[in-house]
């Protein structure tokens, strides 16, 4: 459903980027694994154009697309089909959680106000957050923030969800609420792409797991297959490390 | 003191204060507003780096911090006329002032902007909303909740410097007490009346302001916690 091919990107002199090639199925939940600084964040974020690739293809439901010279008009069809969920959660902190839902689908996506309150609703009642609907970010804990995030990007109706790092701003409790609700996505056949460092997450729920280091995919595989018999002695010396051999 | 002295207080109190309500607050008023619009625009253009735009608000703000308000308002009403355009005292001064302020209030609205976080805008990208929507319904209101006690602070400090009006013959209140001074020779007495009446709309200004700081906080993180909404009632969720 989503490819990217051949993506490259630098920061001034620092190639962040050096050819990363990445599939995602219908269905699948691909998380990618990998120590701090090894282009993991970059690369979801080229692939929503939050950043500009130096170079790479994108090949979104059938259709090519150059990462750098992608147009606006062809970013904002791309964007509609997508939603990002952030680290930081970056809910919008004037509106509440209601409207943080409402918002892109009112004003982006044309919807009537009825049909987006109530599209809002069920969303946010989905991540369990029916009775905090009329809360502002500044008055939630950051799980809740964090699945307020999540119910926004649920009602776009997107084809695929990027998560980039969801739970590491969270502590142990927090994260386990955010997981359950990504988890239950899983199971109803979301296609999900999470930049991640829970281990428990790429074992348990994701279908495929993709290593990265320094800019380059190391190992990409089925993530039981990941876990149990990683190819590359650099996957080994990781699972090894994070106590998931 | 003397009963001629309370009789001239008495007197010249609505012959300062009239003109007040008819001249500098107007002034004040009508000034700010375009003091805005021009520094929203500014801003804006900076930060958004429109080119030309850009470099005009830059060369404005430059020239207009960088040389005294007197000035301006000379080079106004009394150099203007030498190239054959002649203003009257009162649009001389909502012109000169408009500019002059909205060279400062560019400058916090710029900052105001540059504070809010940028994944504000991503996330507004995230959900499908162009650069100008979410410039418009998300960091805009923002900043404005951001620069907004700088810029009242900037008012008052504006409802004060339209005294320099008087230079350019606009009877607001400083030359209205001046007048009095010169026909009655009280100038300590006066001059402190003026000064209580400036006092009394500053302070008005500052109730206002602390007024218009409570209603825009509601989502700031200190005033937000004291009064949370009603929670409703949920349906359990978690397996």
């Amino acid at each position: 459903m989503v490819e990217v091919k051949g993506i490259k990107k630098s920061f001034g002199g620092t190639e962040v980027l050096k050819g990363v090639d990445i599939k995602v199925e219908q269905g699948d939940v691909v998380a990618i694994l990998g120590p701090s600084g090894s282009g993991k964040t970059t690369l979801l974020r080229c692939m929503n154009f939050l950043e500009r690739a130096q170079a790479g293809q994108l090949v979104f439901d059938g259709q090519a697309y150059d990462l750098h010279k992608v147009t606006k008009k062809e970013i904002a069809a791309i964007r509609r089909k997508t939603a990002f969920v952030f680290q930081n959660y970056n809910l919008f902190l004037n509106k509440t959680a209601l409207q943080n839902v409402t918002e892109g689908l009112v004003i982006a996506r044309k919807m009537p106000k009825d049909q987006a309150r109530q599209t809002a609703e069920q969303a946010l009642e989905k991540v369990g957050l029916s009775d905090r609907m009329d809360y502002y970010p500044s008055q939630l804990s950051g799980g809740q923030q964090q699945r307020v995030a999540i119910a926004r990007a649920l009602a776009a109706q997107p084809e695929i969800i990027y998560f980039d790092e969801p739970t590491s701003a969270l502590d142990p409790e927090l994260t386990g609420e955010v997981l359950a609700v990504m988890r239950q996505l899983a199971e109803e056949g979301m296609t999900m792409l999470v930049v991640t460092h829970e281990m428990g997450f790429a074992r348990n729920v994701s279908s495929q797991v993709v290593f990265m280091e320094d800019g380059l995919v190391v190992e990409s595989a089925p993530s039981k297959e990941f876990f149990q018999s990683p190819r590359s002695q650099r996957t080994q010396e990781f699972l090894r490390l994070v106590g998931q051999e | 003191m003397t009963e001629r002295l309370w009789e001239i207080l008495s007197d010249s109190f609505t012959k300062i204060l009239v003109p007040g309500l008819t001249m500098t607050l107007p002034l004040t008023a009508i000034a700010f507003f375009f003091a805005m619009v021009l520094a929203v625009f500014m801003a804006l253009a900076q930060f958004a780096g429109v080119p030309v735009l850009k470099q005009l608000s830059r060369f404005h703000i430059w020239v207009f911090r960088g040389t005294p308000l007197l000035l301006q308002l000379y080079l106004v009403f009394y150099g203007l006329p030498g190239l054959g355009v002649i203003i009257d005292p009162f649009p001389a001064a909502v012109l000169v002032f408009s500019l002059n302020e909205g060279a400062y209030c560019a400058e916090i609205v710029r900052a105001a902007l540059e504070a809010v976080p940028a994944g504000q805008l991503e996330a507004g990208y995230c959900v499908g909303m162009s650069y100008l929507q979410t410039m418009r319904r998300i960091v805009l209101p923002q900043a404005m909740r951001t620069a907004f006690p700088s810029l009242a602070n900037s008012l008052i400090a504006m409802m004060k410097d339209t005294s320099l009006a008087s230079t350019i013959t606009v009877t607001e209140m400083l030359m209205s007490t001046q007048r009095i001074i010169a026909r009655t020779y009280e100038p300590l007495a006066l001059y402190m009346e003026a000064g209580i009446i400036y006092l009394l709309f500053s302070t008005v200004l500052t109730k206002l302001q602390k007024l218009g700081e409570k209603r825009l906080s509601v989502y700031t993180a200190k005033e937000s916690m004291i009064i949370l909404p009603k929670r409703r009632p949920q349906a359990k969720w978690w397996k």
